[in-house]
């Protein structure tokens, strides 16, 4: 796969992806904040431990600090970012200006999302956008990149450069359509996947199984998404309450029995137990941690799973700010194809 | 939350879910009304109140039957039978991943997915089946409260963005 196709952006995430090596992605939890330093701070304990840090746009319809202004600061200190679009709070004028203001910025990974519905949100009164859903996104950020155009065909001086994300969900009905609706994301543009938490292995395996029947894992990268439950009542929280979360009983239950106070090592547990069963799955690339303001857990669960195994940890960037105060050693990283 | 059941999307008229639920009729009427429409639309479409006339018609029948939102470019054949617009996120490509395990709709938990109805529907066809498949373009914002059927006659429906034709063109002469 990765042969045939030329670089998109050459993003860090994409060449860890081209050169065959698991990869991590992580969730950053956007502050509710002005202060670039609550950016910065969520941001150094992740890019330890991750190749690709998501930059939300307001999830679960919740008011935070937007997901471009959070990547602009992110680019400036010599991070990665994945550029999270949703569609529900901009129509298609805005967010073809954000895609190149985006690029401007440096950012390289954009993920096109359809977005929770304002009701789930802190503010349900607000009136939903949706001008746009994800596949027509994630094909119109193709065509920006590729064709060089905005949509009305009008040229761009400078198109944008993007590795294009698009999520998916195996764990919710209609489970037969899951797998075509990815093939349809994928002739949209989509470049690589980030789906929803996996607490359910047989039926990502039962979805794997149809995605190689398909031989989409062949064009595509695939991260399953996984993260770690603090207690049982969290993970009834979040599969009553999360839109698009399953959580099979038998994880529920093996929360409830654990004794309080090791109740949180418990869910790191069953979260680094997941990773290690999904990485054994054919046409799985990677992982994308996702754990609402645990930013510390999430570092701890890839350093304890090995998924990095021997990896070299610096930054691809020596430019940029941060990277400075800690400069890689070797030079085999300057080469896409030998990192 | 009280306020989402009277969301317009969620509306269903008594017996339309039956009817839907049958989607081989409905694709051989789509079939037969649309020669017939498209056959007779040049004398019909002379006759100055016949345009004016559709809204209203298609409001009321379409409405009835498919909760019709009239965003005058229908793509009802292709999406198992099952409108489209009536998902509240608009989604004209398929599900969200915010289906409940229940298969219901994450904004109103009391209706089924619009999307799993239209995937089960769609497995029931036979002409227009394998249109599920098809990438649909952005919605023609501007075609609201218009006649689809008037819009299909006219080709109106069927205009695209400069830059989304473009990408199709590309692709289809690199295939």
């Amino acid at each position: 796969m990765t042969d045939a196709t030329p670089m998109r952006a050459g993003s860090r995430l994409e060449k860890v992806l081209r050169s065959g090596r698991f990869a991590v992605t992580a969730e950053l939890n956007a502050p509710d904040s002005a202060d670039p330093e609550d950016v910065y701070r969520n941001a150094l304990v992740l890019s330890e431990v991750c190749d690709g840090i998501n930059a939300t746009d307001g999830s679960g319809a919740n008011c935070h600090m937007s997901s471009l202004g959070c990547c602009a600061l992110l680019t400036r200190a010599g991070y990665d970012p994945v550029l999270q679009v949703a569609c529900r709070d901009r129509n298609r004028i805005a967010i073809q200006g954000d895609l190149l203001g985006a690029a401007a910025m440096g950012v390289k990974n954009v993920m096109c999302l359809t977005g929770d519905d304002v009701s789930n949100g802190d503010q349900p009164e607000a009136k939903r956008v949706f001008d746009f859903d994800s596949v027509q996104l994630l094909r119109v950020a193709r065509m920006m990149r590729d064709e060089g155009v905005f949509l009305s065909g009008r040229e761009l001086t400078t198109p944008p450069k993007f590795f294009l994300g698009a999520a998916s969900n195996p764990f919710a009905p209609p489970f037969d359509w899951r797998p075509l609706r990815l093939a349809k994301k994928i002739e949209a543009g989509a470049d690589f996947i980030q789906t929803q938490y996996c607490f359910d292995i047989p039926r990502l395996q039962q979805f794997m199984q149809r995605v190689r029947d398909l031989g989409l894992h062949e064009k595509v990268f695939i991260l399953v998404g996984v993260g770690p439950l603090r207690s049982d009542k969290v993970a009834n929280f979040m599969r009553t309450k999360v839109p698009g979360v399953w959580i099979p009983d038998e994880v529920v239950d093996r929360l409830a029995k654990t004794p309080r106070k090791k109740k949180k090592a418990e869910g790191i547990k069953i979260c680094i137990e997941l990773i290690q069963q999904i990485r054994e799955i054919p046409g799985v690339h990677g992982i994308h941690l996702m754990a609402y303001r645990q930013e510390e857990t999430v570092a701890q669960i890839v350093r304890e799973s090995g998924v990095l195994e021997h990896r070299r940890l610096d930054f691809d960037e020596p430019h940029t700010r941060r990277a400075a105060k800690h400069p890689p050693a070797g030079s085999s990283h300057q080469d896409p194809t030998a990192f | 939350m009280a306020t989402e059941s009277t969301l317009k999307e969620g509306r269903r008229a008594p017996g339309s879910e039956w009817l839907k639920n049958h989607p081989r009729w409905l694709e051989t009427a789509y079939k037969f009304t649309e020669k017939l429409f498209l056959g007779m639309y040049p004398v019909l479409g002379r006759v100055g109140f016949f345009k004016r006339l559709m809204v209203p018609a298609e409001s009321l029948t379409k409405g009835y039957l498919f909760n019709c939102q009239m965003c005058g470019q229908c793509v009802l054949h292709s999406t198992g039978m099952t409108c489209p617009m009536t998902c509240p996120k608009n989604l004209r490509n398929g599900p969200c991943g915010g289906v409940r395990a229940n298969g219901n709709c994450e904004v109103i938990p009391d209706l089924p997915c619009v999307w799993v109805q239209a995937w089960e529907r769609s497995q029931q066809m036979t002409l227009y089946s394998d249109e599920m498949k098809i990438i649909q373009p952005p919605v023609n914002r501007a075609l609201h409260n218009t006649s689809s059927w008037v819009n299909m006659a006219e080709g109106v429906d069927t205009v695209l963005p400069v830059g989304w034709q473009q990408a199709s063109g590309n692709k289809e002469a690199s295939e």
